[in-house]
């Protein structure tokens, strides 16, 4: 009975410190401060990955943990890191929404997605319903933060976090098959993602990763 | 023994990796078009032999005409690729090196495509289609243009977020099926989840309906979820506009439609036609008035694309035996169509050296076949009769006109302004002073005429096979 109520503890605990980390996500104004945040982020998703692997005596699990452990809280920060020094960009990030109504917006966000998760799977076990719930409210604010900002080095850090919200829901659902494949598949989106950045930049195209600024290229506009 | 299922996979599959080793674009042009035809005949054994369905790989009467018609147009389009992939080599415009890369990634895409619809495994399903996206994703950069790369680049992202968001429906699916089914790769499996459908949560599937048509109606272009599409029809190599368009937005309405099914299983849970009926209404007529302001002819052809996707989306949401007839009959129709349009336009835009609209004219003076060619595609896509577009429209229409007169008419709007805007452009395109460079064109007119004979063909004769077998379909459907 002990165990039982520790290991939903924990889980719960883990899961609610991803939603803060995304909360803390949405006002950092600085790129590096915002990919040492990310990198907190991936932390806290490997450690509750990890948990889940313990709990639900899923070795498999692990492969998942160690992938956002070694992949998504150390590799892709750093390269991030190099690149937005290469490009310069490591000064203030313009955020189109300010950092106030975007905690606000954020907070909306997390009360839909309880609102909709919790009166939804009533009848699931609590520790999955909570899980959900948690794991809609870090995709929600991942696409929040995508949304709410110009750079392209940020939306990719709200894009990543958005996924680590699925990893979670994934792990979260007991006995899901495909979740390392799945996680796997994701890191190999990502990784795409991080090389375009840095492709943009090695072909010298774009004078800068300004989102508005690629939008003068499109077709229509002359 | 390998068996005609494995075949569509197996067959592009082997055939990226020869095509990634092989040098020369002579020579892997023809092995492209060769494994393409290779696929096709496999897929079309499979009416004929009846191979069984396992726990990852499924066919039944509804995968079995989408299959058949990817690796159709697959094909046609590899012949056309051919003939447009020597013209870009001879300006420059892509290295050999790039070739190689097309060509195996042409393959992979197939694959992925091929793989998504046999997919009996709603993970699997997702994790194709996301190969799908990655692949075109790097085929529309290939120029390495200012816009290419930024076509890329917003399709990516935008593809990402609905990619996300449909595995996000995905577990919910899972989650639902769980305490039924038990946990395991099982609670995943296509088959078993339809036959234990009605013991689902009903809350856990609706909510998990609205992810996966978020998720997976991003890729089949719906508005406001479009906002990728013209940019990556417009900026890739021609033949890739001819697949998005054609192919890839079927897939991705193949995996809607699935879970359409399996919500209709459910008695308690929503009615996910009327959302369908919604999205694809705006997206018709959305699409429609975008048409009237486009500059571009790739990108025209594109919002046409979107508002055919809203029809499309839109009589399989009302459902029924008709409609849903009609809504199968639209999207063949509608693929053929396109990717013939797309293959003169190819042709055209490097005659003429530009996609501007402004700049080209004339076209049935100085390169008749092409610009008669487009003509024909134009008043075929626009649903003029006697062409196969004509009647699934009017099919479509009708249907609806029986049921919610509104609708309706507020569609039937829809397809006109789309003419409208179609034949305004095509005016300038086709007909008037000749304008720009009159080059003869070195093309293949082949995939484009026979798919052209196809749809004309379909508008006054249906052979009875296919009408029954669409109409097995459009029962299963619901």
């Amino acid at each position: 009975m002990l165990r039982g109520n520790l290991s939903f503890d924990v889980a719960h605990l883990l899961a609610g410190s991803l939603v803060l980390v995304s909360f803390m996500q949405l006002y950092q104004d600085r790129l590096y401060a915002l990919l040492n945040v990310y990198a907190l982020h991936a932390l806290v998703l490997a450690a509750s990955v990890g948990w889940q692997a313990f709990v639900q005596d899923a070795p498999h699990l692990y492969v998942t943990a160690v992938i956002a452990l070694v992949f998504k809280a150390i590799i892709i920060p750093a390269a991030l890191h190099r690149i937005i020094v290469r490009l310069g960009i490591h000064r203030e990030i313009e955020t189109v929404v300010g950092a106030g109504p975007t905690m606000l917006l954020g907070m909306g966000l997390v009360a839909l997605s309880m609102v909709v998760m919790l009166r939804v799977t009533a009848e699931a076990d609590p520790l999955a319903r909570e899980d959900l719930a948690f794991a809609l409210s870090v995709v929600l604010l991942g696409l929040l933060m995508m949304v709410t900002r110009r750079n392209a080095v940020s939306q990719v850090v709200g894009f990543m976090s958005l996924e680590n919200g699925l990893v979670l829901a994934a792990t979260g659902a007991k006995g899901m098959p495909l979740v390392v494949e799945i996680s796997v598949a994701f890191s190999v989106l990502i990784a795409f993602i991080v090389v375009g950045i840095f492709l943009f930049r090695i072909r010298e195209r774009f004078d800068t990763v300004d989102i508005q600024a690629l939008d003068r290229f499109r077709g229509e506009r002359q | 023994m390998i068996d005609a299922l494995a075949g569509v996979l197996v067959i592009p599959a082997a055939a990226a990796v020869l095509l990634a080793a092989l040098p020369g674009y002579r020579l892997t042009a023809r092995l492209n078009v060769l494994a393409a035809l290779l696929t096709f005949v496999t897929a079309s054994s499979l009416f004929v032999v009846h191979p069984e369905s396992g726990t990852y790989l499924l066919v039944d009467d509804l995968n079995k005409v989408f299959i058949v018609l990817t690796t159709f147009v697959g094909f046609t389009t590899s012949v056309f690729s051919a003939s447009y992939i020597g013209h870009e080599i001879e300006i420059g415009r892509l290295t050999p090196r790039f070739v190689r890369f097309y060509h195996a990634m042409y393959q992979v895409l197939m694959f992925a495509m091929n793989l998504a619809l046999v997919a009996n495994n709603i993970g699997l399903m997702w994790v194709a289609i996301e190969m799908a996206t990655l692949t075109t994703v790097l085929m529309v950069g290939i120029y390495r243009t200012h816009e290419a790369l930024e076509a890329a680049w917003k399709y990516f992202i935008l593809g990402s977020v609905g990619i996300a968001l449909a595995l996000f429906g995905t577990i919910l699916i899972y989650m639902a099926a769980r305490p039924v089914i038990g946990e395991g790769v099982d609670a995943m499996v296509w088959s078993a989840l339809m036959s234990r459908a009605a013991q689902f949560d009903p809350a856990l599937l609706n909510l998990a309906f609205i992810f996966l048509l978020l998720g997976y109606g991003t890729k089949v272009g719906l508005a406001p979820l479009h906002a990728w599409l013209p940019d990556a029809h417009a900026e890739g190599p021609t033949p890739i506009s001819a697949v998005l368009s054609g192919l890839l937005l079927n897939v991705a309405l193949y995996a809607l439609l699935r879970f359409k099914m399996l919500l209709a299983l459910n008695p308690e849970a929503i009615a996910p036609g009327p959302l369908m009926v919604i999205m694809g209404l705006i997206s018709c007529l959305f699409a429609a008035f975008m048409l009237y302001r486009r500059r571009d002819i790739k990108r025209m052809f594109a919002y046409s694309s979107i508002e055919h996707m809203g029809i499309i989306v839109f009589a399989f949401g009302m459902g029924g035996a008709l409609a849903n007839f009609a809504g199968l009959l639209h999207m063949t129709m509608h693929s053929l169509t396109k990717s013939a349009i797309f293959f003169a336009v190819g042709h055209i835009a490097q005659v003429k050296g530009t996609q501007k609209i402004a700049d080209m004219g004339g076209l049935t003076v100085t390169n008749p076949v092409l610009g008669w060619g487009l003509v024909l595609g134009v008043v075929a896509i626009a649903g003029l009769p006697p062409l196969g577009i004509f009647m699934s429209e009017f099919l479509v229409v009708s249907s609806t006109f029986a049921r919610e007169p509104w609708l309706a008419i507020i569609l039937a709007l829809g397809i006109l302004v789309a003419l409208g805007g179609l034949f305004l452009r095509l005016n300038t395109i086709a007909f008037g002073e000749p304008r720009g460079p009159t080059a003869k064109a070195e093309a293949s007119y082949v995939p484009m005429f026979a798919h052209l004979a196809l749809v004309f063909m379909a508008g006054i004769y249906m052979p009875a096979p296919l009408v029954k077998g669409f109409e097995n379909v459009a029962r299963l459907l619901g």
